[in-house]
């Protein structure tokens, strides 16, 4: 007989073990995104680890953000980040998403990806190389296990 | 809905979607599994660029003109150099110019090759996929040996390059290409004969030669459409005066002939690199730097991986130029490609697409003017309440 508590702490266990990702780019130069697709391709192939790219928000357990968010795509950005299920974490790739980068200033843009939705962590870099992506995504690992389990 | 045919669905594909990896939004009219209609809608990658150039130094220009788009980030380099370099008055020393060259191909080499693994991902060929990114990252670590960074190489500067080369790393080079090459002819092999590959592009999305004319397509979408279109060699720029190379034309005007040009240049690059790394001149490799330009215009074309980019600047004196706009090959090939899509399946929609080679980071910067009529004209139709906007 398994009980509710059991059957949670599956799911976490899960979640932390094969996390599984969603790419949006909200205005990049492609840059950024290119170097997360190459880090899920053989030469570093996070696939290893479980973590996987996903087509659709609502299988998503972590949203990957590029590019300084354009006044067009914030409004869609918001609202995939509100079609992902709880509990979701934010992670804003590159200089653009943390800060708008070179593009701050621009009438187009907002300026980094916390204008619009809440970030769990910055990985900046112009674009950030697969390795500091991989990183990012384990700092975020430990953040999600330490939210989990720690209280 | 104009038309009211009631058997003619929208079909929403993007701004996210897994088969874009931009954000970008294509309404499809269709009937049954036919497409009728193909609308793009492109705006969300936006970013005023133009607008900061302005706001801008010369000097910081070209790490903005690099970021418009991040895959093709050395043909953006070259042009805006070269169009300050032609306002300025000023000639790059010619070991530079060969040394844009080869990392101006080596660009190329990384985007055919993105390219490509992308169009077999999306043809269901996710094995392809995989090993084609796999052999691409022999040209990252070159990019990375030559230029200091992977994708963003900031190689070029105002009247030459950032870096030399020295024999060791021309010798390391020279090793890696023939290794590049027997993968490269392996993939050709595959996109050529399997049968799969084949039956999903051969005679799909047509662009007659008349049509590509018309449309002013540039680039490898008018090569495998029998238009014989190279600005490298029309109007040389860089070394390309001096380096021998074949362009690489098919008339079968199909998915296919256009990835399969794509495939072939490949190999002319990685043979152009060859040839300008063994015939590199020697001295300087960058003028004194010069900050501020005279008044002036000037424009500067060049053969971007996806087709002819333009520069044009017009400069009133001073640090920051008057204006600078930029046209880019994609903005030329998308009006023509919603065009391919009519009459094919959805299933072919991804095919075509990514035939195109879509770089809509280059594309948004220049439509605000289409976008915002467009958007006027447009709300009517934005009916599709799950996906309205504002
Ligand atoms: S951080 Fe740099 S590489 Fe990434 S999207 Fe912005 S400009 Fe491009």
């Amino acid at each position: 007989m398994i009980d509710v508590y059991t059957l949670k702490r599956l799911a976490l266990w899960g979640r932390l073990r094969s996390p599984w990702i969603l790419h949006f780019n909200s205005g990049s130069c492609n840059a950024c995104d290119i170097e997360l697709l190459a880090a899920i391709t053989p030469r570093f192939d996070v696939e290893r680890f479980g973590i996987k790219v996903v087509p659709s928000p609502r299988h998503a357990d972590i949203l990957v953000v590029t590019g300084p968010v354009t006044r067009q795509a914030a409004p869609r950005l918001k609202r995939i980040y509100e079609q992902m299920p709880n509990p979701k974490y934010v992670m804003a790739l590159g200089t653009c998403a943390c800060s708008g980068g070179i593009f701050r200033g621009s009438y187009a843009v907002m300026g980094g990806v916390d204008k619009v939705i809440p970030v769990d962590i910055y990985v900046p870099g112009c674009p950030p190389r697969p390795e500091a992506i991989i990183d990012g995504i384990v700092k975020l690992l430990k953040k999600m296990e330490a939210e989990t389990y720690g209280k | 809905m104009e038309g009211s045919l009631t058997s003619i669905i929208n079909l929403i594909f993007g701004p996210q979607h897994p088969a874009l990896h931009e954000p970008e939004l294509f309404r499809f009219k269709v009937e049954g599994e036919i497409v009728v209609k193909a609308e793009p809608r492109i705006g969300y990658v936006h970013r005023g660029i133009e607008k900061l150039f302005e706001k801008n130094t010369y000097i910081k220009g070209i790490y903005l003109s690099e970021r418009i788009c991040g895959i093709c980030n050395v043909a953006h380099t070259v042009c805006y150099c070269q169009v300050v370099e032609n306002v300025m008055n000023i000639e790059p020393p010619p070991r530079a110019k060969y040394l844009r060259a080869v990392v101006h191909e080596l660009n190329r080499i990384h985007s055919h090759l993105l390219l490509l693994g992308v169009a077999a991902e999306e043809l269901g060929f996710d094995t392809l996929f995989m090993l084609i990114w796999r052999d691409r990252e022999l040209v990252m670590d070159l990019i990375e040996l030559i230029t200091g960074n992977r994708v963003m190489s900031a190689f070029n500067t105002i009247g030459g390059v950032r870096r030399d080369v020295n024999a060791e790393t021309i010798e390391k080079v020279l090793k890696v290409l023939p290794k590049l090459e027997e993968r490269v002819k392996y993939y050709r092999k595959v996109f050529e004969e399997d049968p799969t590959i084949r039956k999903r592009t051969v005679d799909v999305g047509i662009l007659p030669r008349r049509d590509a004319i018309r449309y002013c397509v540039v680039g490898p979408m008018a090569r495998g459409s029998a238009v014989d279109v190279d600005i490298r060699r029309d109007i040389p720029y860089a070394a390309y005066d001096e380096i021998p190379f074949n362009v690489i034309v098919r008339d079968e005007c199909d998915v296919w002939a256009r990835l399969m040009v794509r495939v072939d240049e490949v190999l002319e690059s990685i043979n152009i690199v060859r040839y300008a790394l063994e015939h590199l001149p020697s001295g300087q490799i960058r003028l004194p730097l010069k900050r501020s330009a005279p008044p002036g215009e000037a424009i500067s074309r060049v053969e971007a991986p996806r087709g002819e980019l333009l520069y044009h600047l017009v400069s009133k004196g001073g640090i920051t130029p008057y204006r600078l706009k930029v046209r880019t090959p994609t903005l030329a090939n998308l009006l023509a490609a919603s065009k391919l899509f009519e009459g094919h399946t959805i299933a072919d929609i991804p095919a075509i697409l990514v035939s195109i080679d879509p770089c809509f980071a280059c594309t948004d910067r220049v439509t605000l003017v289409d976008v915002k009529s467009g958007k006027s004209t447009k709300v009517s139709l934005r009916e599709l309440a799950r996906r309205g906007r504002e």
